[in-house]
């Protein structure tokens, strides 16, 4: 017997030009003691059945149609049934658990006030069933830090803290929309831990939107996938996503990357055509200085050392945060290098460092056997601003929205090259766009107008622009959705075959790192662990810390034993 | 996307700014007052027919003439005539072109001067930015009228009497302008904080672009927004401000008067009866500094992503 049940769901937004369907027609079952997953990329409109079963919709948005049972009341049909059973029935927990708790109300404040506007019981009874709650989510010493403020707890502490809250009204029915993604590897796996432990216990019925499909195949019974607000397949999790039916399901699936081995190239599946071969002759092969690939170090770190005193006045020791605590590795020409770590590690000053964004506190960077981070010359520094190259995390705020793409591409070309004619810059562009497989009139357009994976591609195209030997990635794919993330994997990887770029990889995501990566040194609060051969690291980590983290790595796989 | 090449106006037509501009009553109705105003001030030889500053066209007989529509009124002088018989209305529309240009100039001045502090202060940071931020903390200690008031004084101080009623209105402009920067500088100081954190700032560091180009070409677009929202609220109040200084009698000269001048001429004769002397002047006045201040408003309400419904 099913519990939810939604039938012919649909939302739509009533916009300017259009009316927008954030879901037509969706019928999903929830039975107790189930968690059904809602898996889909960004737009697909997961979160929007998530927020109609709450009647959480934001203006203009609004339910068209169709009826959201629960157990067998109707709760569309009578607007007072959502007010009594949001909160009361039906528990909710949100993605970023540094907002959804008011930093100026202790825990306690906020639990006794839920529990006292749901259940009629007093404030002495309401403290007890709070502090019961906090430590059935597993928070230790719950009777002292019930008195504490939000601030004082841990990023995965907090949404431990938001789950007691999601349940301290006995809901029957709990929405977790991205519960996780704002946390880091460790933390995410206690947290899905605990969904699946109060799932049983307490006989919930789970829905668990998320786009992860690691995340997915490790917790959840059935799986409803979801594309531009429609329902591509509904199912048994293990059904699904080993047998997909639908051809998006199959892209899907093919595009996560794999933890237990490294494949050369993502398969993109596209109307049944498996397409593997990327593009193969590029254009600005011709114009590009080929280096040969001399078994050498391109870079080489040496005992890099970054503190930051955020003290103003005094530059004591004592208030500063050290970022990155005495790091060396070095870099083979035509190789990728990749830093893996959790937030905080200190992988992206490293970065930062190394495009000489920052200076290091102490130690030196060697870039083809000269001491970059020494020089003082502005045109000695050119030689080398051109030859390393970055591409960022956010494709939105990498790109100045103000400027056309062909002055965002140019820019670079010019400053090296400033004799360049109009007619040959213009080719340069196009070859360019063209390496990265964007057509030749998207130079006379906005940034506001291409997608995330689009931008990204643009900002590969001005990275390469300067015809760079190192090219630095600082989380190039997390910002985007998982088939764009194979795409443009695949992408660099035969940028970089046929260019024989350097790669340094920056990342938090284990299995893309293995796909993309020879090397691989994991990082942790400002500290190399180890650095090791990428399969080498992943069948047999050495350190502690490396094992830790390729246990906790939510695998997809898991799913096939 | 279709192939049709679209024309400016095209474009703008389509633009989410005038769609709602459009569904904003208040925008429409200030900004026509504004158009008219601005029409009538800079081509007012068009407009009106008579010269107030043409002494041959006056006439003594006229002087004190009321309203057209009192009893003693005449149908020639919409408005009534102040001592000397020259028409009101033409000289509120004389008036206020003055008023408009020195609010105009002196705005960009201060634009100019703040944004220019403002942001290689945010940008560059360090003691640079402390000394430059201090002293605009200072600078918003001293009342702005009596900022200007200074500056007037140090100008008679300076200039010679003779050059002094030619060169009060750059005078003005000056004192005005120097009185409100402050706020350009805070304001883009800010923006700029936001901005230069992005990673389009750090992608053209790394590909070796100066300093000076970033600043200008990548960053100042970017900061354009709040900048032009306080420059129009600012452009109300340095039409305000001129008018206080010309009625306090360190502003325009009386031949050349401004709308701060008419009001404080008119004032005079308030006691005597003759209200509508300085009665319009102040009118128009307010009509003017409250269709700004209501298009400032929505401009801002229009450019804050953080208030979009």
């Amino acid at each position: 017997m099913s519990f939810l049940k939604i039938k012919n769901l649909s939302v739509n937004y009533t916009m300017r030009r259009e009316i927008i369907y954030a879901a037509k027609d969706i019928n999903i079952e929830v039975k107790k003691g189930e968690i059904l997953g809602l898996v889909g990329e960004s737009g697909s409109g997961k979160s929007t059945v998530g927020n109609a079963i709450i009647n959480l919709i934001d203006e203009p948005g609004k339910v068209s149609g169709g009826s959201i049972l629960l157990g067998d009341i109707d709760i569309y049909k009578n607007p007072k049934n959502i007010v009594k059973y949001r909160g009361n029935k039906i528990g909710l927990i949100f993605q970023d658990p540094q907002t959804s708790l008011n930093p100026i109300l202790t825990i306690g404040d906020q639990l006794i006030e839920t529990i006292q506007t749901h259940l009629n019981i007093n404030i002495i009874e309401a403290k007890k069933k709070a502090i019961n709650l906090l430590k059935e989510v597993g928070i230790k010493d719950s009777e002292n830090r019930f008195d504490n403020y939000p601030h004082q707890f841990s990023g995965g502490m907090r949404q431990r803290v938001v789950i007691s809250l999601a349940l301290c009204c006995e809901p029957e029915l709990l929405i977790a929309d991205e519960p996780t993604t704002a946390l880091d590897v460790s933390i995410q796996s206690q947290i899905l831990e605990l969904i699946k432990k109060l799932t049983k216990e307490r006989n919930l019925a789970v829905i668990l939107i998320t786009h992860d499909m690691g995340v997915i195949a490790e917790t959840t019974d059935r799986v409803a996938v979801m594309k531009n607000g429609n329902l591509v397949e509904i199912g048994n999790t293990k059904e699904i996503l080993t047998k997909p039916k639908e051809i998006y399901t199959k892209s899907l699936v093919s595009s996560v990357p794999p933890t237990n081995k490294k494949i050369s190239r993502f398969v993109i599946v596209e109307k049944d055509n498996q397409k593997t071969i990327g593009n193969q002759n590029l254009k600005i092969l011709n114009r590009w200085k080929k280096k040969e690939i001399l078994n050498q170090d391109l870079v080489e770190v040496k005992n890099l050392f970054k503190t930051f005193d955020d003290n103003f006045f005094t530059e004591s020791s004592k208030n500063s945060v050290m970022a990155v605590n005495d790091v060396s590795f070095k870099i083979k020409e035509g190789e990728s290098f990749g830093l893996v770590g959790e937030s905080g590690s200190g992988k992206s000053t490293i970065a930062k460092i190394i495009v000489n964004l920052y200076k290091p506190s102490s130690g030196d960077i060697y870039f083809d056997k000269v001491c970059i981070n020494k020089i003082k010359n502005n045109s000695e520094m050119m030689k080398f601003r051109r030859q390393i190259q970055m591409i960022f995390q956010d494709p939105y705020s990498s790109l100045n929205g103000r400027l056309k793409v062909k002055d965002i591409i140019s820019e670079p070309i010019k400053l090296h090259n400033p004799k360049i004619n109009s007619i040959d810059l213009e080719n340069y562009i196009s070859d360019l766009l063209d390496s990265v497989e964007l057509s030749k009139n998207s130079a006379n357009r906005y940034p506001h107008e291409f997608s995330g994976g689009q931008r990204q591609r643009i900002s590969i195209a001005r990275a390469l622009a300067t015809q760079p030997r190192l090219l630095v990635c600082d989380e190039p794919t997390s910002a985007l959705d998982v088939s764009i993330q194979a795409q443009i994997l695949n992408l660099l990887k035969d940028l970089q075959e046929q260019l024989n770029l350097t790669i340094l990889f920056i990342s938090h995501d284990l299995p893309v790192v293995r796909q993309m990566c020879d090397r691989i040194g994991v990082l942790k609060n400002g500290k190399l662990c180890e650095i090791s051969n990428s399969e080498n690291l992943f069948e047999n980590p050495s350190h502690d810390y490396t094992k830790e983290l390729l246990r906790l790595m939510p695998k997809i796989e898991t799913i096939y034993n | 996307m279709d192939n049709k090449i679209l024309t400016i106006w095209d474009k703008i037509k389509d633009s989410d700014i005038f769609f709602s501009f459009k569904k904003s009553p208040t925008a429409v109705v200030s900004s026509i007052i504004l158009l008219i105003i601005f029409f009538c001030s800079f081509f007012v030889e068009l407009v009106t027919p008579y010269n107030p500053f043409d002494p041959s066209s006056l006439s003594l007989m006229d002087a004190f003439t009321p309203p057209s529509w009192t009893e003693d009124g005449i149908a020639k002088f919409i408005l009534g005539t102040d001592g000397q018989g020259r028409d009101m209305l033409s000289t509120i529309l004389y008036g206020s072109r003055i008023s408009l240009i020195v609010g105009f100039s002196a705005i960009i001045f201060s634009l100019v001067l703040g944004v220019t502090l403002g942001l290689t202060a945010g940008y560059f940071g360090g003691k640079y930015e402390m000394i430059v931020m201090r002293f605009t903390d200072v600078q918003l200690t001293v009342p702005s009228i009596l900022m200007a008031l200074l500056v007037d004084g140090i100008a008679r101080g300076i200039i010679s009497r003779e050059l002094h009623d030619e060169m009060a209105i750059y005078v003005l402009i000056f004192a005005i302008g120097i009185s409100e920067w402050p706020q350009f500088a805070r304001v883009s100081r800010a923006a700029t904080l936001v901005e230069k954190n992005k990673d389009y700032v750090a992608a053209s560091t790394i590909i070796g672009v100066s300093n000076l180009i970033i600043m200008f070409k990548h960053i100042l677009p970017n900061i354009m927004r709040p900048v032009l929202v306080i420059g129009t609220i600012g452009l109300a109040l340095a039409i305000i401000a001129e008018s206080t200084l010309s009625f306090l009698g360190v502003g325009v000269p009386p031949t050349t008067p401004s709308l701060g001048t008419l009001i404080r001429l008119g004032n005079d004769f308030l006691f005597s009866g003759e209200w509508w002397i300085t009665f319009f002047p102040a009118i128009f006045l307010v009509i003017l500094a409250f269709s700004i201040n209501l298009l400032g408003d929505w401009m801002r309400d229009t450019l804050n992503p953080k208030l979009k419904k």
